[in-house]
């Protein structure tokens, strides 16, 4: 290796001192240092006056110039990628829904209509998908955080063996939805599965049922297959707000003499805002993203009363060909993302964080 | 029973009580619910496996969660399984393995020249990579079966019949990688904002090209994140099903996800064998998630 990383460190003092701006090309030897280390300032001989401040400046833009130049060969491929992938991708869509196009055709972008979203309104199985996937963000998101948020609380009690229990409440989310929907449809049978099994050897007879063969409960089903695979998400993120909580708080919180929940209800789960923001918004996108799971328990027609949009467009789209109808739901999941999504970007953005 | 011996018992008797009333009921009552939660955590992989090990008479009699008796024990339904997904898990290693490296790669290099090379305007680019990560796949659907039909890359690859024949893979391939980037990205860019510029500034005086630094500097430091972005990107890519739906048509192509949903479609009430399959095609996952779970854990977290 002709370039050794030491040799890098070794020559970081004497830049600091002024003296290694050979390299570079402009006159003013002593202030080079100062862009290119931290303490430059203060260890380059004096000559600090306003002039040299405006070369300084004239000198960092040029830097900074020779950077963008030097940088496009390096974000750009990735950048036409999801250019062309996402935005290109995203905006397609949005023209084919603009379309009339279905069957096996070619799409005809001249002549484009609204009528592919003001027909969802009179559509019953639309109406009941979007209804589905309310419920399901919502419920979802709100019991996969609560449970999350009990599981980070009982694991931080400075437990023995507290990675094994980590470990195994994140497992689920290494599986893939075809397998968790094999492994529920199976716990969910209403004869051999475990779920009706447990149910009436602790005597709650009355409670077994068809858990996703009946309409009312099959929703709530899925909504707890769900929460199984996930909610060690929201522990993981759950669990890295608490540890960023001092433990004074909870010094003071029981020297006022709290109880515990007390203590977790008014002092710590507040502090805990960011956690739930950015957990919340990861579960959504999860949850607009179960089509996996719906479609190998159900396969593509699973029936209004556990259809959401996911699902409802593939079929459309892909099973009965009426693509723009498919392309329209599309639009309506991208922009029910949009919508949760962009006001966190900005949140983030606002606090600098990106 | 000597005089000491019998006291030299009580007095370990009274430790013992001592030590028991020291230990605290909340103590135990905590250890039994989270011992509790790790039943119901496990109760479908545990039911899986036995269910796996028994025959088809044995599961309907059986209690679900109770091991196979010797009588019901069977290792027939991973055999069956086994052949049932074993093209899918073939065609998954062939396609995963190159999409999860050029993802990474390509996210490393776009997050060096969106952090290390700074610049205005970065802060709208990286905005734009952000919320690749969020993107329902849904709405890209229809333009991108649209855009593989129309890039016709079979008909490209012709001169080597052996990609033409497996055209579908290298589309999702190229596809899962552009969407592996975002994340990618990401998860490179909180690394690189952590690490020194000293090393980078050093080396620019020295005279190192952009790409040179990233190739001696940046790259070798980031090897741990590499790590967590290979890891990431392997579990997402080999658990997907909906891109493998829309692109892969030729019944030889089916990737492990589609092999394994035609296994639990066509095998609908044989429950032994469906979890067989499973377990063989969640084995990748499984093991890299118990072997490298820190890594898993900082992955999912990454977007975050």
């Amino acid at each position: 290796m002709d370039f050794d990383i030491r040799r890098v460190f070794e020559r970081l003092p004497r830049v600091s001192r002024g003296d290694g701006s050979s390299s570079e090309t402009s006159g003013e030897s002593s202030d080079s240092g100062a862009t290119v280390c931290t303490d430059g300032g203060t260890a380059s001989p004096s000559t600090a006056t306003p002039s040299t401040t405006t070369d300084e400046t004239d000198r960092v833009s040029r830097l900074r110039h020779s950077d963008f130049v030097q940088a496009i060969p390096f974000w750009l491929p990735p950048a036409i990628l999801v250019g062309l992938f996402v935005y290109g991708a995203v905006s397609w869509n949005l023209l084919i829904s603009l379309t009339d196009w279905s069957g096996l055709a070619q799409p005809e972008y001249t002549d484009l209509t609204l009528e592919m979203y003001t027909q969802m309104p009179g559509d019953p199985s639309f109406v009941a998908a979007f209804r589905n996937t309310i419920v399901l963000l919502i419920a979802f998101t709100v019991v996969s955080l609560a449970v999350g948020l009990v599981l980070a609380i009982l694991v931080d009690q400075n437990i023995r063996f507290e990675n094994t229990f980590r470990t195994i409440y994140l497992l689920p989310m290494a599986l893939s939805f075809v397998v968790t929907a094999i492994f529920w449809s199976w716990m969910y049978n209403p004869s051999t599965g475990t779920i009706n099994v447990v149910l009436s050897t602790i005597g709650l007879d009355f409670l077994t049922m068809d858990w996703i063969g009946d309409p009312r409960t099959r929703l709530a089903a899925i909504i707890f297959a769900l929460t199984w695979q996930f909610s060690g998400y929201a522990m993981v993120v759950y669990l890295a707000g608490l540890r960023a909580i001092p433990d004074a708080h909870y010094e003071a919180a029981k020297v006022d003499g709290a109880s515990t929940f007390r203590m977790y209800r008014r002092v710590i789960v507040p502090q805990l805002s960011a956690a739930t923001t950015s957990a919340a918004v990861v579960l959504m996108v999860f949850a607009l993203k179960a089509f996996d799971f719906i479609f190998v328990m159900f396969g593509d027609t699973p029936g209004r009363s556990a259809d959401i949009l996911a699902v409802m467009m593939f079929r459309v789209a892909f099973s009965r060909t009426e693509w723009a109808y498919g392309a329209a739901i599309a639009t309506v999941l991208f922009l029910m993302a949009l919508s949760v999504v962009a006001p966190y970007l900005y949140m983030q953005y606002k606090r600098g964080d990106l | 029973m000597t005089a000491t011996e019998a006291s030299a018992r009580d007095g370990l008797r009274d430790r013992l009580s001592a030590s028991l009333e020291r230990f605290d009921r909340q103590r135990v009552a905590l250890y039994a619910l989270l011992v509790g939660l790790v039943a119901f955590y496990l109760s479908p992989l545990w039911g899986g496996l036995t269910t796996a090990f028994k025959t088809q008479t044995g599961f309907v009699r059986t209690t679900p969660l109770a091991p196979p008796t010797p009588e019901w024990f069977t290792v027939e339904p991973w055999e069956l399984a086994f052949q049932t997904v074993q093209g899918g898990l073939v065609n998954s290693v062939t396609f995963v393995v190159p999409a999860t490296i050029l993802s990474a790669l390509l996210g490393s290099l776009a997050a060096y020249g969106l952090t290390k090379l700074s610049w205005r305007g970065q802060v709208g680019i990286l905005v734009l990579f952000l919320a690749g990560v969020f993107l329902p796949y849904q709405s890209v659907l229809v333009p991108l079966r649209q855009f593989w039909s129309a890039v016709g890359l079979e008909s490209w690859l012709a001169f080597a019949p052996f990609l033409a024949e497996r055209a579908d893979l290298i589309e999702l391939t190229i596809t899962h990688t552009a969407y592996g980037i975002p994340i990618c990205t990401i998860l490179f860019r909180s690394y690189y904002k952590t690490m020194d510029d000293e090393m980078i500034e050093a080396a620019k005086i020295d005279g190192a090209s952009a790409f040179g630094i990233y190739r001696r500097i940046i790259f070798p430091l980031s090897l741990p994140m590499f790590a967590v972005a290979l890891i990431y990107q392997f579990t997402q890519i080999w658990n997907d099903l909906l891109f493998a739906l829309v692109l892969v048509s030729t019944r030889s192509n089916y990737v492990v996800t589609q092999s394994l949903n035609e296994l639990q479609g066509s095998m609908s009430q044989e429950y032994n064998i469906q979890m067989a399959g499973a377990f063989i095609a969640a084995l990748p996952t499984i093991v890299i998630y118990v072997v490298f779970g820190r890594q898993f854990a900082k992955g999912i977290t990454g977007a975050s």
